[in-house]
């Protein structure tokens, strides 16, 4: 029998590494898992909205006028290796591997958030100086609406990663901070996800 | 005073003295009501000396229990505003013939858009909300929800957005867009005032606050549970609350889509749903009823749960056809994400996606009768006992198929279209909401109130409140089914034809009994508060319960079990009686930790509350200074690590056992001396 | 638990995550050389929306840990009943804006 089969709940977890804080992270995980999802039910009407406005653009700028296929596939990739150093600071955490390591992946996964948010904002200042302004049609206020909804929950993120780290130096790793990263990496994760759909959905289905 | 230059518009943005009410008579005295009413309530604390006592034992209380309290008095609070506007409108109705009333147009357009936004979110919200999170945790065998903390930040979020409703009394007029604040009506082009604000700010408050709290009641049912108590051993509001919760975590967030996007549009200048710009105002009514529908249900099926406990403690029965209940409750919250359409059938969507929709509303009706010969069945046979929940649950029964087959007719596209926007529908969604909701929540207040405070309520006054809500509701809404097949459409403030009159005065009186109705619950609650040494139940057990809460005292303690307990089958505390083990000296006990109290859900509410009050009024600096408080609370208080108190073993044992030895003394009532002073809250079942 | 045993879990959670992440980063340039590459419209829209749900699974499976096999199933049950209600609501939100669009037009 593997030691998968005898965790209490699946997903991210601690496993025998830490059998309190496990069980305790159940419920809390669960919890984080069912409020996720709700969000996702929120991202995914703001998605409806935005395919039902694709054509709304009232005689301005379209995807293709306004959309860069490198910025985006930069944004992508740079996103994608945070899921990557996020999922390395888990490990870090899980089997107590030496501190540093545990602030480095968190750092490098804060610095890529923030890598994120700042060629986003380039890339909507762009935008607004050609004249594709929130305002200007219903297609770019459905545009605007999805792709910051994300990007407030990436600076969301950003300031969780923040505190994460002060915390660890204040208290160490205690249970209560170990249950907030787990959390702080599903949410992380599944960011991640949401992007998936964004970069598919809108760059992608605009420019091609 | 200078309202647009220097340094007012800086300091209270677009306040003037013209948002105060004494345009109108009607106004002014509705604001000075709530005014008075607040100074009242704030020189009574003082001079009782009672503020420390509030902020330690209440308002900054993480019990479950006390958290629920707190919940049905603001839906208490809300629901006398909201009846009161009502019964406001069925008397202009009752006079408007040809004739301008005593309500101007826009003031009448208020007062339903506040009627129909208070009810819904914060008197149906709140009472359902507060019901669940006081019995929920003591019916499963838990001592405290999953996130004590989150429950807290939700009541105050609520208590916020219903402060909010308050304040648009006093300061500015509330939108005319009704209760869905469908735009144009709330779009800056039409209403650039501060009305749809308030709604939208109103509104978001209490959608997150019950996204948190569904998410609360599901995990706690999830993984709270007592040993042994299955998920089909749970009692049956049980599963109505965690459907109702599902409902919540799924169904909310297209509300707050819908009021984020509108605010988008009021105050970024957004084309989500304008005329121009390539807006599309139907996805409004599309976001609006992908929540709007669902809460229906959200609404109605904690009452169902209560019903259910209701009929079958009264019944002295087990309840019948438990599975098929639970599968019929699982059918209709999963149904009810398929019908939204059925709002907005002549919109202009094609026949064939009317009628998807159309049958799709249809089938609720089959789980839902389903649900009905349950609880018949469950009666039959039994020794039913009338009181005050049960007499409830009777008129619900009949009042709420009547509100069924209306709904069935209205579920057919075709004969949407004749009726839509007519007093039929009114007539339809208060014959639903009123014997399928608020009865719900007033039986289930009648029946747990000892749970809560250790005394029964006034019988006598209760059934005169039961007799008013009833012949108040079929007076007042029976008479607008041929009203709305004779066309007088809904939200008329004046009219012209006379063969409607004698039907609108019927419905006037009939919101004087509703008004009664109001009058006799206060003065119920008087009576026994008064009354509260004869009807003090210390026992525990008033009504010869069989689900877990009624195992321990009334008060329930803050701990609800000194120890937790084991359960083998369905109604287990009747199954204890039955074998005589009900009442057991525990021989170990254990410290139990319980959360400490926390001031971070009342800073949170206030700051959010704060916040959207300087956003409807264009306070910059206010709406900044309160959404970065609400950020910092939660932040700081993820520092504090000592969230938990310990109460010792010994004083348990002690309390318990001090309960124990007083029960034993006290005399067993039958169960047709239940609703008179001998009852002590120990059933004869028991002591036999 | 014995240190090897730990040892042996930690590799194979090191190893999922790499394998995860060349996975995604294999279907995320997929999604691009598609459009880069010009297609044809419906063609690179079938290829993106492919890619697109590939990623998806190799998200939940190998960075978020969710699997078919595990003994407790409350995530995936939740996940699966989330996707319902979002096919729903995203999906009916399409079709009837699409067809009042069409109505209106």
């Amino acid at each position: 029998m593997s030691t998968a089969a005898r965790n209490r709940h699946p997903g991210i977890n601690l496993g025998n590494t830490d059998p309190h804080t496990h069980a305790q992270a159940e419920e809390t995980l669960f919890g984080f898992w069912v409020f996720l999802m709700s969000d996702l039910v929120l991202f995914a009407l703001l998605f409806a909205t935005y395919a039902s406005m694709i054509g709304a653009t009232d005689g301005g700028p379209g995807p293709k006028d306004v959309f860069e296929l490198s910025s985006a596939a930069i944004e992508t990739g740079v996103l994608l290796l945070s899921s990557l150093t996020m999922g390395m600071a888990s490990i870090a955490m899980k089997y107590k591997e030496h501190p540093t390591r545990l602030y480095g992946w968190l750092g490098v996964t804060l610095l890529l958030g923030l890598v994120f948010l700042g060629l986003e904002a380039h890339d909507f200042v762009k935008m607004a100086s050609e004249g594709a302004t929130p305002q200007r049609s219903g297609w770019l206020s459905s545009f605007y609406a999805l792709v910051s909804t994300h990007g407030l929950h990436v600076l969301a993120g950003c300031i969780w990663l923040t505190i994460s780290i002060i915390q660890l130096a204040v208290f160490g790793l205690r249970s209560e901070v170990k249950l907030r990263i787990m959390r702080l990496s599903l949410f992380w994760h599944l960011l991640d996800v949401v992007w998936i759909f964004i970069f598919s959905v809108v760059y992608l289905g605009g420019l091609a | 005073m200078p309202t647009t230059e220097g340094w007012w518009p800086l300091l209270f943005g677009r306040l003037s003295y013209d948002a105060l009410p004494f345009y109108s008579a009607i106004a002014t005295a509705a604001a000075s009501v709530v005014v008075l009413g607040a100074i009242t309530v704030v020189a009574l604390i003082t001079y009782l000396g009672r503020w420390r006592w509030l902020w330690r034992e209440w308002l900054t209380s993480l019990d479950h229990k006390k958290i629920g309290i707190m919940y049905v008095v603001i839906a208490m609070v809300m629901l006398s505003r909201a009846v009161v506007e009502g019964s406001m409108m069925r008397a202009q109705q009752a006079i408007a013939l040809d004739n301008p009333g005593y309500l101007e147009p826009e003031h009448f357009a208020q007062l339903f858009s506040t009627h129909g936004s208070i009810m819904i979110f914060f008197m149906a919200m709140p009472f359902l909300t507060g019901i669940i999170n006081f019995a929920l945790p003591m019916q499963i065998g838990a001592r405290e929800v999953s996130f004590p903390l989150l429950n807290s930040i939700s009541l105050w979020l609520t208590a916020g957005g219903a402060g909010l409703m308050m304040v648009s009394l006093v300061i500015g007029k509330f939108s005319t867009g009704g209760w869905s604040g469908y735009p144009p009506y709330t779009d800056a082009a039409f209403n650039p005032g501060v009305g749809p604000d308030y709604w939208i700010f109103a509104v978001t408050l209490s959608s997150l606050a019950s996204t948190m709290t569904g998410i609360n009641i599901a995990v706690t049912i999830y993984k709270k549970r007592c040993g042994g108590m299955s998920p089909f051993r749970m009692p049956l509001f049980c599963w109505t609350s965690l459907c109702t919760s599902v409902l919540m975590i799924f169904a909310l967030p297209p509300l707050t889509v819908a009021t984020g996007l509108l605010a988008l549009d009021r105050y970024v200048g957004t084309h989500f749903f304008t005329n121009d710009g390539g807006g599309n105002m139907m996805n409004f009514a599309n976001l609006f009823w992908l929540f709007g529908h669902p809460e229906v249900y959200i609404l109605i099926l904690p009452a169902f749960g209560v019903y259910s406990q209701v009929i079958s403690n009264f019944s002295s029965k087990i309840l019948y056809g438990y599975d098929s209940l639970i599968i019929a409750t699982m059918c209709i919250a999963v149904l009810s994400f398929t019908v939204w359409v059925h709002h907005f059938f002549t919109m202009g969507q094609s026949a064939d996606l009317n009628a998807v929709f159309g049958i799709a509303t249809m089938t609720i009706g089959i789980p839902t009768g389903v649900k009905i010969f349950d609880w018949i069945l469950t009666m039959a046979w039994g020794r039913v006992r009338f009181t005050v929940p049960m007499i409830y649950s009777l008129a619900f029964m009949v009042l709420f198929t009547v509100g069924g087959l209306t709904g069935i007719l209205l579920a057919n596209p075709a004969i949407d279209f004749q009726v839509h926007n007519s007093v039929f529908l009114v007539a339809h969604f208060h014959n639903m909401l009123i014997p399928g909701l608020l009865y719900g929540m007033i039986a289930a207040y009648t029946y747990w109130f000892p749970k809560a405070f250790g005394f029964r309520l006034d019988e006598w006054w209760g059934r005169v409140a039961c007799g008013c809500w009833i012949t108040g509701f079929c007076l007042a809404f029976l008479p607008l089914y041929p009203l709305g097949l004779m066309g007088m459409p809904r939200r008329t403030q004046e009219f012209f034809e006379p063969a409607y009159l004698p039907y609108t005065i019927v419905a006037g009186v009939g919101a004087l009994f509703l008004l009664a109705a109001l009058a006799s619950l206060v003065t119920q609650l008087v009576v026994s508060i008064r009354r509260r040494e004869e009807l003090a139940v210390p026992g525990g057990d008033p009504w010869n319960g069989r689900t877990l809460e009624w195992a321990i005292p009334c008060p329930a303690p803050e701990y609800n079990f000194a120890v937790l307990p084991i359960v083998d089958s369905r109604d287990a505390f009747h199954a204890y009686k039955e074998k005589g083990t009900a009442y057991l000296d525990h021989r170990f006990y254990s410290d139990i930790e319980m959360p400490k109290n926390s001031m971070t859900g009342v800073v949170f509410g206030i700051a959010l509350a704060a916040a959207s009050f300087g956003f409807v009024w264009h306070i910059w600096w206010l709406a900044v200074l309160g959404v970065l408080v609400a950020i910092a609370a939660p932040v700081a208080r993820s520092f504090v690590l000592d969230t938990t108190r310990i109460i010792p073993a010994e004083e348990v044992r002690r309390d318990h056992e001090a309960w124990l030895a007083r029960l034993r003394k006290l005399p067993p009532a039958d169960r047709a001396v239940e609703t008179t002073p001998q009852n002590r809250g120990l059933a004869e079942a028991a002591a036999a | 638990m014995s240190a090897e045993v730990e040892e042996q879990e930690k590799k194979r959670e090191l190893r999922s995550y790499i394998v995860g992440f060349v996975l995604a980063i294999s279907l995320t340039a997929l999604a691009f050389l598609v459009v880069a590459a010009d297609l044809q419209t419906s063609t690179a829209y079938v290829v993106i929306g492919i890619a697109a749900l590939a990623q998806v699974v190799v998200h939940f499976r190998f960075f978020l840990h969710i699997s078919w096999q595990r003994s407790t199933r409350d995530d995936l049950q939740l996940i699966l009943f989330t996707t319902l209600i979002i096919i729903l609501m995203a999906g009916g939100t399409i079709w009837i804006l699409n067809n009042l669009h069409h109505r209106m037009m």
